[in-house]
């Protein structure tokens, strides 16, 4: 018995594969949930990953917010359950007003894919457990619309209140507001990335295996929490 | 006023009723040849599918009885499980997986529109691969713009990038190679070529055929629409006029977020055993896929067109049948699975239509609202189009082409002037960092690229548990194929032979993408005649058969060709991609050469980018040294005696040595053996060359295998021990000693194309 953690598909994810590939290296099962299913399946933690949900015609995640899987996944989350968004994943948990501020157009007007260097900010959050503070990891980012904005109150509080997860070092690859590369909701078991740990988990198709820390994290978590 | 229905009944009785054929892009004698097929005038609907149908795009009408070679003269294997002639050719790669690829040109909608050409491009290719049962994997771009400095090259080069990104990325497949060359013959016809790969179990083989009488034709996906009509017929076969028309209405518009969703829908139908026959819709529209399924099938179909689906409701039956609305397919259901079928298209939410049902009349019937507008036998549509034996000539400019020696050029003739052309070259806009370009597109999605640009191959993992892998390579140098289409098609096959077999990967197929000016022009087919014979001769004698391909004709405005540009792809099996060999060199790695450096000075980078220069003889294609040291690389490869393996091609050694040291941010000490010219070394394009690295411990095991190989190899030196001030050394240049220090050198390699497109 390990933990079950969920990979939702939307009509256009794209990393849905790659996330469930990811959870089953760290040790955990992989569960698809579907869109349009208000059924959670039980599991343990869920993943929102990466894609162009619904084309992202209208703004990226405005549609996904509303998919029947996320009225029972929004309330889930805030009794508490683990939740990562990744790249258009972290859009619609913005979307969905469970992390505050919102993702724009790179200032580059350019999609980009690079592999990024990030520093954790904060190793307190149910995804990042496994990292220490200020460790630097190097894990790929590919979006179009991955600026971080949010205003200026919104951002002291993220900075005070130590949920800013991640930062970018070295170049800011989007415009993102004060470096951020992820955020983290009070309670710290909602976390939006816009940077792709999922394809930081084999030597041989990533950069690095740094991603695999927030897979490894939520796993210990949902162990020693006696959840599985 | 109501849209007049020129139907069959009417056709018959009227036959001196004026047609507008030539406007379609019909010959006289064709239209009189579809008269006497159909032994009355055609109806309008039925005009509108034999001009698109018989375009050269859709027909091959000349270059038909050329490509017979590579039928004719097909190396005896067993991998093919599919050869030429479907929608892509299909190759064993072992433990029950098949492999489907091919690349496709969208050259003329690309300069066009360069953003929806080119998106619209891996639109298309990638509904190929799917519509042969086969899940796609990656695509490649094989791209050829203008002058970097003319004006227009900026427009094109930009929107052609930002449409394969933003089509590829929001479709989930990695972009993971491929190629940007730039030569002023390609400015008002840039090429924009697009392959596609996929993967799937042998037994998930599909085919476009309508097989079973009372089986149901299904059309999903995307509504009909008034985009791209006569796409193929107007744009793909006809040369570009100054002053003519705008053709931007001809140009299709992509939707990606459909595409993806068509994707896994039609793996989800096929999967669930509810299709017979699939076929894509692409150039000619509904007209080619119902024509091409019926000809394939029993011989009958009977279709409502007045039941398509349409985005806009005026479109006349003509343009239904023309329209190339992209993100479309055609499925053949047997009744007792339409429900099924149509439930999952339902989950999908793609939009599904039984249109029609198969027949056996031996006749494509199609109605409108209950009256027939179009009656004929599919075959005379879909496969027996005029086949022309065109005119070739041998032009008169090659021996003034020849007779122009490179090797009287000045050249540098000490260390300083070696210096400041390795300046130059680094960062001329052929040799210079791709990574502007490369950037915007997703190399990681689907989380199996295990090599992509700048690698010599793309490579992807098929299989998770065996770590079963497949690797690409496109390649053509253009000038090269200017000076001798024979040769140059063949040059192009060996290096992409080499750069899939210094991967690690074992060559065994190729698709190609033959792109040439006008074949009215007989100066342009003798040189397409030329390449293919070049083509079919050499995958003999290396014995890797073609899959497929693509024509492309009429890249020429006014009289102007575009130099002959036959692109390879060469496909190669890796057992296990852990074993692949990378282009990045470990510290302490002794470098070798293989291979003997010639003068070969004629259609290399180093003429064209500093003297603008191309003339003289191509340099040799020698097959045997390719199949030789490719055998060796992957030996080598799967035997883990390399630490790094790069090929030397476009811009000689000096830019294989740049390549390397860039990709790891190691220098190294390299030295100019006893006997050899430094500037000829450096910058000759000899072919069946490659540079290794190899650490202490394997040195002699790999020298040999190189010994029993027969292999030629050249010490070049050792790479750095640290990455502290970074720095290539090249000793013995002229007496002096270059040293480039490598954040200079990226800086120059990076700067070249945010420069251009500033």
């Amino acid at each position: 018995m390990t933990a079950r953690i969920g990979v939702v598909t939307f009509p256009g994810s794209l990393d849905d594969g790659d996330a469930g590939r990811a959870v089953r290296i760290a040790g955990a099962e992989s569960v698809s949930l579907w869109h349009g299913d208000a059924d959670l399946k039980g599991v343990d933690a869920v993943v929102l990953p990466g894609g162009f949900s619904y084309g992202d015609y209208l703004r990226c995640g405005a549609i996904a917010r509303f998919a029947p899987v996320m009225s029972v996944l929004i309330e889930a989350a805030r009794e508490g359950m683990p939740v990562l968004g990744i790249c258009n994943g972290f859009q619609i948990l913005c979307e969905s007003h469970l992390l505050p501020g919102a993702l724009t157009r790179n200032d580059s007007l350019h999609f980009v894919c690079r592999d990024q260097r990030l520093r954790i900010e904060s190793p307190s959050t149910a995804w990042t457990s496994q990292y220490v503070h200020g460790q630097e990891i190097v894990i790929p980012l590919k979006n179009g619309e991955g600026g971080y904005v949010a205003d200026e109150r919104t951002l002291d509080e993220l900075e005070g209140d130590g949920r800013v997860v991640a930062r970018y070092l070295e170049i800011n690859p989007n415009g993102s507001r004060r470096n951020i590369a992820g955020i983290c909701n009070e309670a710290g078991n909602v976390v939006g990335l816009m940077p792709h740990p999922e394809h930081a988990v084999e030597e041989l198709t990533g950069p690095s295996t740094d991603g695999l820390g927030f897979f490894a994290s939520v796993l210990s978590l949902l162990v020693s929490a006696g959840s599985v | 006023m109501a849209h007049h229905i020129d139907l069959v009944s009417e056709a018959e009785v009227t036959p001196d009723a004026a047609q507008p054929f030539a406007e379609l892009g019909l010959k006289p004698d064709e239209y009189q040849r579809i008269r006497e097929i159909l032994e009355r005038r055609p109806t309008s609907a039925e005009l509108a599918m034999y001009s698109v149908m018989w375009s050269e795009h859709c027909s091959y009408k000349s270059s038909k009885v050329h490509l017979r070679s590579f039928g004719d003269k097909k190396p005896d294997t067993d991998v093919l499980l599919v050869g030429i002639g479907e929608n892509a050719g299909v190759v064993d790669v072992g433990d029950g997986w098949a492999v489907t690829f091919k690349i496709e040109s969208h050259n003329h909608p690309s300069y066009v529109e360069p953003y929806q050409g080119a998106a619209t491009g891996i639109g298309g290719i990638v509904r190929d691969i799917l519509s042969m049962g086969a899940r796609p994997m990656a695509v490649m771009d094989p791209l050829r713009f203008g002058d970097p400095d003319h004006p227009d090259t900026r427009r094109v080069l930009t929107g052609v990038v930002s449409g394969i990104g933003g089509y590829g990325n929001c479709l989930g497949l990695p972009n993971i190679g491929g190629e940007v060359v730039f030569d002023p013959s390609y400015q008002g016809n840039p090429l924009v070529n697009a392959l596609c790969v996929g993967a799937m179990r042998h037994e998930d083989i599909h085919l476009a055929n309508a097989t079973g009488v009372g089986n149901l034709v299904v059309l999903y996906g995307a509504r009909t629409g008034g985009d791209g009509i006569g796409g193929v017929s107007v744009l793909a076969s006809e040369t570009f006029d100054e002053g003519g028309p705008a053709k931007r209405p001809s140009v299709q518009v992509g939707d990606p977020f459909m595409e993806k969703l068509l994707i896994e829908c039609t793996l989800e139908v096929l999967h669930a055993g509810l299709v017979e026959g699939i076929q894509d819709l692409g150039g000619a529209g509904i007209s080619c896929a119902t024509s091409e399924l019926a000809s394939n099938g029993e011989g009958g179909m009977h279709v409502e067109l007045d039941r398509v689906p349409l985005r806009d409701s005026s479109l006349t039956p003509e343009e239904i049948l023309m329209s190339e609305s992209q993100e479309r397919m055609c499925a053949v259901v047997v009744p007792e699975n339409i429900d099924a079928f149509l439930e999952i298209c339902e989950k999908w939410d793609v939009t599904a239509t039984v249109i029609g049902e198969v027949t056996d009349t031996g006749r494509l019937i199609i109605t409108w609202h209950g009256e027939v507008i179009v009656d004929v036998p599919p075959r005379t549509v879909a496969h027996e189009g005029p086949v022309y034996n065109r005119p070739m000539q041998r032009p008169d400019w090659l021996d003034t082409l020849a007779a122009n020696d490179p090797l009287v050029l000045p050249r540098p003739t000490d260390a300083q002037q070696v210096r400041d052309t390795w300046w130059v070259m680094a960062g001329s806009p052929n040799l210079a960092s791709k990574v502007w370009v490369t950037s915007q597109y997703d190399r990681y999605v689907l989380g199996n690229t295990v090599l992509a640009q700048p690698e010599d191959s793309g490579m992807i993992r098929i299989d998770e548990e065996s770590g079963l892998g497949v690797a690409i390579s496109t390649d053509c140098n253009g000038r090269i194929a200017k000076l001798n289409p024979y040769i140059g098609a063949q040059h192009a096959l060996a290096e992409a032979y080499r750069n899939v077999a210094t991967t690690g990967a074992t060559p065994l197929a190729v698709t190609n993408c033959l792109n040439f000016g006008s074949p009215e022009d007989p100066e342009v087919m003798w040189q397409f005649a030329q390449a293919v014979e070049g083509l079919a001769d050499a995958c003999l004698q290396l014995g890797i058969p073609v899959t497929g391909g693509n024509v492309s004709f009429y890249n020429q405005t006014g009289d102007v060709a575009i130099h002959p540009t036959p692109v390879v792809g060469v496909l190669g099996v890796i057992d296990d991609v852990q074993r692949r060999t990378p282009m990045s060199w470990k510290p302490g790695d002794s470098i070798l050469l293989l291979g003997e450096t010639r003068d070969d000075l004629a259609g290399s980078e180093w003429a064209h980018e500093v003297h603008r220069h191309l003339g003289g003889q191509p340099p040799t294609v020698d097959l045997e040294a390719e199949r030789s040291l490719g055998r060796l690389l992957v030996w080598a490869g799967r035997d883990g005696v390399l630490s790094a393996a790069h090929d030397v091609s476009d811009g000689g050694l000096a830019q294989t040595l740049t390549d390397m040291a860039i990709r790891t941010g190691l220098g190294a000490s390299v030295s100019i053996p006893d006997g050899a010219d430094p500037f000829m070394l450096l910058w000759s394009e000899t072919t069946a060359r490659v540079v290794v690295s190899v650490d202490r411990e394997h040195l002699a095991a790999f020298l040999a295998m190189c010994a029993e190989h027969g292999q030629m190899v050249t010490p070049l030196g050792r790479v750095a021990s640290d990455a502290t001030e970074p720095a290539l050394v090249v000793e013995r240049v002229y007496g002096g000693t270059v040293t480039l220090p490598l954040g200079e050198l990226r800086a120059v390699s990076e700067a070249t194309f945010p420069r251009l497109v500033r």
